[in-house]
């Protein structure tokens, strides 16, 4: 089975229920697209993250009611390095989307979205651990995986998988 | 790790009492400690605190090829190992385009059936004897002893299986596996009888688990609660019906949802999936097609044992995946599953090479477990033993 390939123009993409109801909001948010093996993806804007976020929970047609999983990726060296990556799911419409933001690796920090869903605040801390990504607005953000007292961020592709010795 | 709550830098200014509870404790099973804030015998305030589990599996799937990930994958959520596999492999697939042979998928969802009523009856023996029912560990110990023997049948390990494999499965079941699995299957509900004799309509059962640590639908949503403990709030969420993987759209069977949101709904829950799932092994075993058990991708998928010592092209394949890997185009998926405790997911991300450029597994348990503290604050302190057993945590699970 040969893969398609990707489609990344928006007009294409309007049908789907997460992008129609950001278009309508506010287009400029939306910064690009990519609907590959079946999974959308949209990227937005860093600064709108939480209103994007609130936008697709509360949508009527099709609201992304549920926060699977948040996580992060690391494109060390290039930039912008970071990108929070957030998986929404619709659990009466059965929909699934991706959210991404860029982030600059000089100090990266996003608004949290725990105002959005409670059950991002360990999914925030375990990035803030692992990447050193600040989430502002967020509770609690303290390390949850590794000791107070440690120095560095593991996940980041610049700290060694054998760690520093 | 957390601050202790300021109320008791102060002593004497607050009626609060903070107590420690793990990580060494019996009912948290595993290393899951909670810092609770006591009222006399009212939980005020419940922090959960991990990561005394943290090995870095996902730093240290980078390092990998992607065919290297799959052991690491069992270690995650020990007590369902097919599972973790499944999820990891089908994201893999996902990424490369492969197609699975009928018989392979019809194998992994037999595999994964019983995978969840082995994980399931570890957590009813569990939860039955944190709550003081000794015998039920016992009965469910009996019954887990025959599927990890199946376990060891098909895969050489009993909790390490790393029996799936990216394209289909490691091995050929062996002679006389599906004979003894069905003389299992036809056995198991009578024992499912025994269980729910010895707890359903216990008066002391029924009083420690009916109205405890309530959780609404809406918080089970915004908490990111999935698996039995989202549809023992009365959320009809199962991934198995509702984004079938791996062939279960081939399959008969009901999802159980309660709608009490307490202890007692979530133990009614899983003890009714336990029929369903051996329900559904009865299908797979009358449906279970003839045919190969590996995608026909050589380049992916190692020859067999027989072939590689005979045949020149083999030798090579296998010795090109064992040194060097495969590639995998580059691209990103989100794989998920229904594991036994709700969502599993698997977030690979490609770069083009034979090794992951990222790999995140979404936990069911970490999610899970932010639930705690909204079902146990306002309650009593023995009913937290009751609710940690009703989520059904696994700490390497949570703690990666």
């Amino acid at each position: 089975m040969p893969l398609a390939p990707p489609i990344t123009d928006i007009e294409q993409l309007k049908p789907h229920p997460a992008l129609a109801r950001l278009v309508e909001w506010n287009a400029s948010v939306v910064q690009a697209v990519k609907f590959d093996r079946d999974e959308l993806t949209i990227w937005v804007e860093k600064g709108a993250i939480r209103e994007v976020c609130a936008i697709l929970r509360d949508s009527t047609d099709c609201p992304f009611n549920y926060l699977c999983d948040l996580t992060c990726v690391d494109w060390y060296p290039s930039e912008p390095r970071f990108e929070v990556v957030y998986h929404l799911l619709s659990i009466p419409k059965k929909e699934r989307v991706r959210l991404k933001a860029r982030l600059d690796g000089s100090s990266p920090a996003i608004e949290s979205v725990t105002s959005v869903w409670p059950s991002a605040n360990h999914y925030e801390r375990e990035v803030f651990d692992l990447f050193g990504v600040r989430f502002t607005g967020h509770p609690n953000l303290q390390r949850i995986m590794m000791p107070d007292n440690w120095e560095g961020h593991p996940l980041r592709k610049d700290y060694p998988v054998e760690g520093y010795r | 790790m957390t601050q202790f709550p300021a109320t008791v830098a102060e002593p004497g200014q607050d009626r609060t009492l903070v107590l420690n509870m793990g990580p060494q404790h019996p009912s948290t099973h595993g290393v899951l400690r909670l810092v609770l804030e006591i009222d006399g015998e009212t939980v005020v305030r419940l922090k959960p605190e991990v990561g005394f589990l943290h090995t870095g599996i996902e730093k240290t799937c980078e390092a990998k090829f992607y065919q290297q990930v799959v052991p690491l994958t069992d270690r995650i959520d020990y007590l369902c190992p097919m599972t973790n596999n499944l999820a990891y492999c089908l994201a893999v697939e996902k990424l490369l385009g492969l197609e699975i042979p009928p018989k392979a998928q019809w194998m992994r969802v037999l595999m994964n059936e019983l995978t969840r009523i082995n994980s399931h009856l570890v957590w009813l023996g569990t939860h039955a004897m944190d709550l003081g029912a000794m015998t039920v560990f016992l009965y469910c110990f009996r019954e887990r002893e025959d599927v990890l023997r199946f376990f060891e049948m098909v895969s050489g390990q009993r909790m390490m299986t790393s029996y799936f494999r990216i394209g289909g499965l490691a091995l050929e079941p062996p002679l006389g596996f599906f004979e003894k699995v069905k003389k299992f299957a036809d056995r198991f509900p009578g024992n499912v009888d025994e269980y729910e004799g010895l707890l359903t309509g216990n008066p002391i059962f029924m009083m420690r688990t009916k109205g405890v640590a309530y959780l609404s639908a809406e918080d089970a949503i915004a908490l990111g609660a999935c698996g039995p403990t989202l549809r023992g709030s009365g959320v009809d969420m199962d991934l198995r019906r509702d984004a079938p993987y791996t062939g279960y759209e081939n399959f008969k069977f009901n999802v159980p949802v309660r709608t009490e949101g307490d202890v007692f709904a979530r133990y009614l829950c899983r003890v009714q999936e336990l029929r369903e799932s051996i329900g559904m092994v009865q299908q797979a075993l009358a449906g279970m097609p003839e045919g190969p058990i590996k995608a026909d991708a050589p380049k992916i998928v190692l020859p067999d044992r027989e072939k590689m010592k005979t045949q020149m092209e083999a030798l090579i394949y296998h010795f090109k995946i064992i040194t060097e890997g495969f590639t995998v185009p580059a691209g990103e998926v989100y794989q998920a599953i229904e594991s036994p405790r709700g969502e599993m997911g698997y977030y690979i991300v490609s770069d083009g090479t034979a090794k992951p450029y990222r790999v995140h597994m979404r936990g069911p348990s970490f999610a899970n477990l932010q639930t705690l503290a909204k079902m146990c604050e306002g309650g009593l302190i023995a009913d937290v033993v009751a609710a940690i057993g009703s989520i059904d945590v696994v700490l390497g699970d949570i703690d990666r």
